[in-house]
């Protein structure tokens, strides 16, 4: 799975979090773009991941996360360790 | 495995559900079609009932409450309130389509992550504005229970466990006096890292001790004060607590339970929630090839039929059968569909002598060629229950699917191909979940008097007479039967202890001893007080050399019968029929083997005297004359003749 099917299928999971047919993830998106964003929802997106792409966040992981950018790359880097 | 499980995610599914093929494709034809409330009821129940992940769930309680406005007014209801130490808005969707699933409409009410006391205490707070029907308390260990020193004393700690259950119980009375509500209150399903290893809950203020000691106190004080529990401890036991909890949710949003685990979770609270208003299930119906016994009774016969000892297949089919004879006893009513000729499939419960589950057990017993919802909605007219009061159990993915589709309101398991599944299949699906157990469910009384008899004759004899007579030991006898022949075999090939010949036959063997005019086979069943032991002794006695003589081929019992004096009845029966067969002399022997020590001296102690010569080495060969022989009389074993 390259880049562009991991921003893909993220925006899947963020369509499907949020409900809403219009939010695309691109790599600067952050939750303070996105006024449902809250940490609730942060968490239904990283389970609804780890779900959709059989891999597994560290809670320093998570936290070092500033936006969907960051986070495609961590998918991609585990996806490729696992 | 191990690597996998630290990098993949898991949690526990509903697998006992059927999995949609285009979960999305239905939820959207729904989603944008305008049906009846009727209509919308039914297909929300019906896209309930497939194994549903987290965001699934979470895609179909969003149509729900699209659509809630819609539904009939009459449709069951309920509101649950959630008091919890650590973040459980994730449970509600799973919560509401778990109970939607059992044709429950919940609506929950979720406080804030640790306000539970205050808002118990505070008769205006927001949980008591909800008007709850149902209140659940999800307290985790870090918020109810106590800490001490390790080294503190037992005294100390039971002080302080007491001190932590009565301060739950006062919460419960306030509960329950302010808002009318039942109380469920969640055990300790958590487990802390031991400090002790094994030792651990031998340390009295060690975590796991606490935690443990708090249950089996709350459990019971539970009990006494009617409140329900979420028994995630026990739940969690069979699947691992680290199947819903996850640490990297728990330290970064405060969520012990894992939003994967989310659907398993709220199906669990559902089941209690549908419980109280009457919505679990009553009736199991059952097919019978291949889900009661293996293979088909109208091609194989009574006797073709896997079913009980003699192979690995057959016990799993009847430790099912005790399953649901369990599920009986405690008021689960049984009926059975198959596809069959009603009179074969009965004779099946009355004949098979391996049966655990009999005619009589049956509510319902529908054995014909007809379509099975048919069959199912005549007994439900019969019982005079709803549909929705049915589990289906069968084999056949065929049928499980036409049922499914005529009859959306029964539960239709996606039974597991192996027998030895089945009932933990049906349990993990919770259909029967109990609020309560009371007389009218069963006759609990009797079952308990049975067992406090029980235990008390196991402790009133006092000499081995007192007890053996105490045990009402029935001997059933006959010779061996097409039925009784895996069992047969089974014994005679692995019977090491009580066994004077060690002679091993093959099935084929054994069939030619039957059919061998010469040979003189006995069976023995042995039931007693406490229950059926089964087919657990075996003689064969073969006609000659010399005329009027008997020769006892083989000749070995059961381990699990040692000791109660069955040989002395068996001999008795030997010699009665041989008399009738104009036999003089029984001739036995005792071949030696590292194992059969404990029979060296069987022949002598029956009466038997050594017969001098002709024997292989180690061997002993021993002569019963039966003229003019009379043995002592066997009053402790009542036997009987079998057919």
């Amino acid at each position: 799975m390259d880049k562009q099917e991991i921003y893909a299928a993220l925006t899947d999971i963020l369509q499907d979090v949020f409900d809403n047919p219009d939010i695309v993830a691109t790599p600067d998106l952050s939750a303070s773009d996105v006024p449902e964003w809250d940490s609730f929802n942060h968490i239904n997106i990283v389970v609804a991941s780890e779900m959709r792409f059989g891999i597994k966040f560290k809670t320093a992981e998570i936290e070092s996360l500033r936006n969907v950018g960051d986070f495609v790359e961590l998918i991609a880097s585990k996806r490729i360790a696992a | 495995m191990t690597v996998m499980s630290m990098t993949t995610p898991s949690c526990p599914d509903l697998y006992w559900l059927p999995e949609a093929a285009d979960f999305d494709g239905a939820l959207r034809m729904f989603r944008n079609t305008e049906l009846s409330g009727e209509e919308n009821w039914v297909t929300l129940q019906t896209l309930a009932n497939y194994r549903l992940d987290f965001m699934q769930t979470r895609r179909l309680d969003r149509v729900v409450s699209d659509k809630t406005g819609s539904l009939p007014g009459s449709v069951p209801r309920l509101r649950l309130a959630i008091l919890g130490s650590s973040t459980l808005e994730h449970l509600a969707p799973a919560i509401r389509i778990g109970a939607l699933r059992r044709g429950l409409l919940v609506e929950v009410h979720v406080a804030p992550f640790g306000q539970w006391r205050q808002q118990i205490l505070d008769p205006a707070s927001a949980l008591y504005a909800f008007q709850p029907d149902a209140v659940l308390l999800s307290l985790d260990h870090a918020a109810l229970l106590p800490t001490l020193p390790l080294n503190a004393p037992r005294i100390d700690v039971e002080a302080a466990l007491d001190a932590a259950v009565d301060e739950l119980a006062q919460l419960w009375h306030l509960l329950r006096d302010r808002a009318k509500a039942v109380v469920i209150q969640q055990t300790q399903w958590i487990v802390a890292p031991s400090l002790f290893g094994h030792f651990e809950r031998t340390v009295p203020a060690a975590p796991a001790a606490i935690a443990t000691q708090f249950d089996a106190r709350l459990t019971v004080r539970a009990a006494e004060e009617g409140a329900l529990l979420l028994d995630l401890r026990q739940a969690t036991s069979g699947i691992g607590a680290e199947q819903i909890g996850d640490p990297m949710l728990w330290h970064h949003a405060k969520q012990t339970i894992s939003p994967m685990a989310a659907p398993w979770v709220g199906d669990h609270i559902a089941r209690i929630l549908a419980a109280l208003r009457g919505l679990s299930k009553k009736v199991a119906i059952l097919d019978l090839d291949n889900t009661l016994w293996g293979g088909v009774i109208g091609d194989d016969g009574l006797d073709g039929v896997v079913l009980g000892q003699g192979s690995g297949t057959g016990e799993a089919y009847l430790t099912f059968q005790h399953y649901l004879k369990a599920l009986r006893s405690r008021g689960v009513l049984l009926a059975v569909s198959s596809k069959n000729e009603q009179a074969i499939a009965e004779a099946a419960f009355d004949q098979h002598p391996e049966m655990v589950l009999r005619r009589d057990d049956f509510a319902a017993f529908e054995a014909n060629w007809n379509d099975k919802p048919s069959a199912v909605r005549r007994i439900a007219k019969d019982l005079d229950l709803g549909l929705d009061s049915f589990v289906f159990i069968d084999d056949n993915p065929a049928e499980r699917d036409l049922m499914r589709r005529t009859l959306p309101a029964v539960s239709v398991p996606e039974l597991p191909e192996a027998p030895e599944l089945y009932a933990k299949c049906i349990a993990d699906a919770g259909y029967f979940e109990a609020v309560s157990f009371s007389l009218e469910d069963t006759k609990r009384n009797d079952q308990y008097a049975a067992n406090r008899e029980r235990k008390r004759r196991q402790f009133s004899a006092t000499n081995m007479e007192d007890f053996l007579r105490d045990l009402q030991m029935v001997l059933t006898v006959s010779a061996f039967r097409q039925a009784d022949l895996p069992r047969i075999t089974q014994l005679i090939n692995k019977t090491n202890q009580f066994n004077l010949t060690t002679r091993r036959y093959t099935e084929a063997e054994v069939r030619a001893l039957m059919e061998d005019p010469s040979v003189l086979t006995y069976a023995f069943r042995l039931t007693d007080r406490f229950g059926d032991n089964g087919l657990t002794s075996i003689v064969i006695g073969r006609r000659g050399p010399e005329p009027g003589s008997l020769e006892l081929d083989s000749w070995l019992m059961s381990c699990r019968i040692l000791g109660r004096r069955v040989e002395n009845a068996v001999l008795q029966v030997i010699v009665e029929d041989a008399k009738v067969a104009g036999i003089t002399q029984l001739i036995g022997r005792y071949r030696p083997t590292p194992k059969n020590g404990l029979v060296k001296d069987h022949y002598p102690n029956l009466g038997f005297s050594l017969l001098e010569g002709a024997t292989d080495p180690g061997e002993t060969a021993w002569i019963l004359p039966l003229e003019n022989l009379s043995l002592p009389p066997v009053d402790h074993i009542a036997v009987m003749r079998g057919s």
